[in-house]
């Protein structure tokens, strides 16, 4: 196996701030100062622009010591010369392109277990394309008619940060409503708070009966995030998830890396008991929004957890996600993207190693030259720092590559195994032995006899 | 024209967002129960999704009745039509008389496109792969052998603006065989599944156990209102059982729901605007009050069906009386005194096909039609799909009718091309009143490649069901009736005027013997070569490697043994 190693190299320009951007820097606020920058930057993915603003400047908040903006570029308090500068600007480039974790994360179907902890494989593998699928689950449709208005909601919350995302991959959204559909598992009644729990290590049974409902795309066949809301029967409900230690979870949600997200919503109940069923229930989208996109940003991996107190990181706001989030996802899946390469590449050829016989196509070939030569293309660029174009050249390598190993020639199956043309030629080979095993059993009783017969003559 | 065309669709989008009701879709089912001539009875389910949206212009993606698989299917293939039937059994048209919902044995699959689909073939494809996954079905194995293209006898069933047949795929596989695996995806399709409504009574053992069993799904575009300037898309899922009474009931005829399907209706699925079970209760011989249903129908329905005039007892699962008195409907019907069978009225048009000839060269296909109506002529298109290794001989093709030879007066013939594309051949006969027409064509068989024959070719090859599409005279004058308004069972084939109603029919599938190979002949050649290579191999082997001994002179020659005998014999010591 190939040992991969990932270099990182960052140029670092220092220069002078131009007289409109000392205006800029001027504002009142880091939020002010950030919008009015953003005019003056040169905005390719990939770089970022950091404003060292003098130690007791009062655009940075009391405590904080950088601000990271929500386009390319970041605020940084001078501080104890320019060593412990030079140390910080690094930790800031690492959280706002890539660190040796989140390369790691990116390649951790192609590292051992042992070396990553849980968390990094919950990102979704790059792929050129996604389908999200929100399903409304109404287990009871005698009792609650739900109604959900999830065009407006898609169109609010979801399409920003999906147009922000195109850069990345093609999206596709879709929703649907099933009945029916109950979870695996059976909640527990808890009688202290009248209340059904579903306790957090029951959660992995809960979405297998579901899924065999939620169908699976006829239009293509990218992978598919499934986003769920579930509202719980009437004998069922209020339900709850506990977490480990017995807590209730705050969004009532959960997610599974690398599938999707899950989320009980609660129907309250009617004033008076004999109201007439089916209780008619409208989702609050937006409470249910905000938790689908809050998963749909760790699926992609794009946690603000790790993040040292005194950094500031500004909301992305209605875009939902940031220019340098744009560009650490960029990173990731090109290196992604890269390693998957080399990997389907290698199989192809150890599958040729394998079956000597088999047939390369010319379209076979150049796909796989084009791969080569898209890849090799991805790794100059990204050398250089030409995020965009690299990314867009390991996207093609990727197809080509994919192309090259799933062309319908290749199918191993339609070559003859060597294993099997011996098993043919058992009637030959089977009675010719047969000499051969009477001769040689005979040759070892005779060198027995004579090895026996000088004893004898003693 | 498009900037004005957008705005309209703007507009209706704005108002199908003040009006939820519309946009979230229609649900009805229903279920039919039949008494058939013969004693048996036939069980048809429909349920009818309607849903007030465009799936063609590719905006929508929000599903909420519509199953999601199907309407992506639809708008990603740019689908116009498609009806999918998967059957096990026969249709005995003879006894039972018309097919509510005709189907060929095996699976039956035909589509139409929109013309903006750039390549029908390859949508066609798709489509059929698709719907090969979704309903465990081999339809992959539909290919440009076993499609054609009619011309006449597959007209859209919903609204249309032109029928260029080709945009028409038409596949028969005759050999599927369906169970359960293909009813449970079909189950998962419906909005309720079969937790609850009418589809409580699909219960896989009792539904397989029967005579016949044809589950079908139907999606077409339909008029939204009476101006028809808008679409809606329609999908009916039916499903037919014929329940053989006289062998699991013990020779009586009086059946119940639970005795056929042993579970009982409890309540209609909560998202149905429309839940009603009929059961036909038509007078037969004139002679009423013959057959008593009980409980107490909610209501009586009488409706003009196939020619016929019928009664029908209606149960409104939506009404709350029905499940005041028991929480349970258990529908049964007991026949007041025993009924003489012998009476069978035979069905207008019927029809038998069969192959004769001998040896493995030759042959011929016949096909006998009957129209039995008393003074009535009416033409039927007969469609004849035959796969290539059958070689028509299209100049013996000959149709006559009572003696006398019969001209088609349309013929559309479409050679087979070896390993490419099956025969086709649609012909418009002229039934002259009752009377019996006989069309017969010879053929020859071709001999395949040793690789093209499936894993039992003794078996023998199917040749799928020729198809009569007919508008039969009726003998009672009908009225137009209002799609939205009429039960679903009489919905689904629109009849164009009062006088005669659509029929269609599907012959027996032919099981015709191809010369078949002894496939164990090379193995047993290898083995007999082998043999002869490895005992000559033994022998020379032998030859080389023994070490031979002189064998020791002294114990004489041939006399001194025959003398050495001899002394033996006489009892004196040997020499």
């Amino acid at each position: 196996a190939a040992r991969a190693e990932v270099t990182a190299r960052w140029e670092m320009l220092y220069r002078g701030t131009t007289a409109r951007e000392e205006a800029a820097l001027g504002a009142a606020t880091a939020r002010e100062a950030d919008a009015a920058l953003h005019a003056l930057q040169d905005s390719s993915p990939g770089s970022l622009t950091v404003y060292v603003v003098p130690e007791g400047s009062a655009l940075l908040p009391q405590g904080t010591d950088v601000y990271v903006g929500k386009h390319r570029s970041a605020l940084v308090r001078a501080r104890q010369g320019l060593a412990t500068l030079h140390a910080r600007l690094q930790q800031l480039t690492q959280v706002m392109s890539f660190s040796a974790s989140s390369v790691a994360a990116a390649l951790s179907d192609r590292v051992p277990n042992s070396q990553l902890g849980p968390d990094t494989r919950r990102h979704l593998k790059s792929s050129l394309g996604y389908e999200i699928t929100f399903s409304l689950l109404n287990p009871d449709p005698k009792s609650h008619d739900v109604d959900w208005d999830i065009e407006g909601a898609v169109n609010h919350y979801v399409q920003p940060i999906l147009d922000k995302l195109s850069l990345v991959a093609n999206f596709s959204v879709d929703s649907q409503i099933l009945y029916y559909a109950v979870l695996g598992v059976t909640p527990r009644f808890d009688k202290e708070s009248s209340s059904f729990i579903l306790s957090a290590h029951s959660l992995p049974h809960v979405i297998n009966p579901v899924e065999a409902r939620l169908g699976s795309s006829a239009a293509s066949l990218y992978p598919v995030l499934n986003f769920l809301l579930y509202v719980p029967e009437r004998s069922h409900s209020p339900l709850y998830i506990q977490d480990k230690d017995g807590a209730p979870v705050a969004t009532n949600a959960f997610h599974s890396p690398r599938w999707g997200g899950i989320m009980i919503y609660n129907v309250e109940a009617p004033a008076s008991p004999q109201a007439s069923l089916p209780l008619h229930v409208d989702v609050d989208m937006v409470r249910v929004m905000e938790v689908f996109l809050a998963q749909l940003r760790l699926l992609f991996g794009l946690s603000r957890e790790e993040l040292p107190p005194e950094f500031l990181v500004e909301s992305p706001g209605n875009e939902g996600l940031a220019d340098w989030e744009l560009d650490c996802l960029l990173w990731a899946h090109t290196m992604e993207n890269i390693a998957t390469v080399s990997t389907t590449l290698t199989s192809l050829a150890q599958l040729l190693d394998q079956i000597s016989n088999i047939v390369i196509k010319d379209d076979v070939a150049s796909e796989v030259y084009r791969a080569v030569a898209a890849v090799q293309d991805a790794m100059a660029e990204l050398a250089e720092g030409r995020l965009r174009s690299a990314f867009l050249a390991s996207k093609e390598a990727v197809t080509s590559s994919e192309r090259a190993f799933f062309d319908p020639s290749l199918l191993h199956l339609l070559y003859f195994p060597d294993d099997q043309k011996f098993a043919i030629y058992i009637p030959l080979f089977l009675p010719m032995a047969v000499p051969i095993f009477l001769s040689l059993a005979k040759m070892i009783r005779e060198a027995r006899q004579s090895k026996k017969e000088p004893t004898k003559m003693d | 024209m498009l900037a004005a065309g957008l705005v309209l669709v703007l507009a209706l989008a704005a108002g199908q967002g003040q009006e939820q009701g519309a946009v979230r879709g229609v649900l009805r089912e229903e279920l039919l129960l039949q008494p058939l001539p013969v004693g048996d009875v036939a069980a048809v389910f429909q349920f009818r999704t309607r849903w007030d949206a465009d799936l063609q212009r590719g905006a929508v993606s929000h599903y909420r009745l519509f199953p999601k698989a199907l309407g992506q299917l639809v708008a990603a293939h740019g689908v116009r039509e498609l009806h999918l039937a998967l059957t096990q059994g026969f249709w005995r048209t003879q006894s039972w008389g018309q097919p509510p919902l005709g189907a060929p044995a095996g699976a039956e699959l035909w589509a139409w496109f929109q013309d903006s689909v750039p390549d029908v073939d390859k949508a066609w494809k798709e489509v059929s792969n698709i719907l090969s996954g979704i309903f465990c079905a081999s339809l992959n194995f539909i290919d440009s052998t076993n499609t054609v293209i009619p011309t006449a006898s597959f007209k859209p069933l919903g609204t249309t603006n032109g029928t260029d047949h080709r945009l028409l795929r038409y596949a028969v596989l005759p050999r599927e065989v369906v169970c359960t695996e293909n009813l449970t995806p079909w189950k998962k399709l419906l909005p309720c599944g079969s937790k609850a409504g009418l589809a409580v009574l699909l219960k896989a053992e009792r539904l397989f156990h029967s005579s016949y069993h044809s589950q079908a799904v139907h999606i077409r575009p339909i008029c939204r209102d009476a101006s028809c300037l808008t679409v809606s898309w329609e999908l009916r899922q039916t499903l037919t059982v014929v329940f053989d009474s006289f062998t699991s009931i013990q020779g009586k005829k009086d059946w119940s729901l639970f005795k056929m399907f042993s579970r009982t209706l409890t309540d209609a699925c909560p998202l149905a605007s429309e839940s009603k079970v009929y059961v036909d209760i038509s007078p037969k011989n004139k002679e009423k009050e013959l057959l008593e249903v009980t409980p107490t129908p909610t209501s009586v329905h009488e409706a003009i069906v196939q020619g016929d005039k019928r009664t029908y007892a209606v149960y409104d699962l939506l009404s709350p009386l029905l499940f005041n008195a028991s929480r349970s409907l258990n529908v049964q019907l007991k026949w007041k005194r025993p009924q003489d069978s012998s009476e069978l009225s035979t069905p207008v048009l019927h029809a038998q096909r069969y192959v004769s000839g001998y040896g493995l060269q030759t042959g011929e296909i016949s096909t006998l039609i009957h129209n039995t109506h008393p003074y009535r002529a009416f033409p039927v298109l007969l469609l004849e799909t035959v796969p290539w290794y059958l070689r028509l001989y299209v100049h013996t093709l000959t149709i006559i009718t009572k003696g006398k030879e019969n001209k088609p007066s349309y013929i559309h013939y479409e050679p087979a091309q070896d390993r490419q594309r099956p025969h086709l051949l649609e012909m418009l006969i002229q039934l002259p009143a009752n009377s019996a027409t006989k069309i017969s064509i010879q053929f020859e068989r071709a001999l395949l490649k040793w690789t093209e024959y499936p894993p039992d070719p003794n078996h023998g090859f199917y040749v799928s069901s020729s198809v009569l599409s007919a508008l039969v005279p009726s003998v009672i004058a009908m009225k137009d009736v209002d799609v939205e308004e009429s039960p679903l069972f009489a919905s689904l084939f629109p009849s164009s005027d009062g006088s005669s109603y659509f029929v269609r029919l599907y012959t027996e599938p032919l099981l015709v013997n191809l010369p078949t190979p002894d496939f164990s002949m090379p193995y047993n050649v290898i083995c007999l070569t082998c043999t002869v290579v490895a005992v000559c191999y033994g022998s020379f082997y032998n030859l080389l490697t023994r070490t031979f001994h002189v064998e020791e002179p002294g114990r004489g020659g041939l006399a001194k043994r025959l003398a050495n005998v001899i002394r033996r014999i006489r009892g004196v010591p040997p020499l």
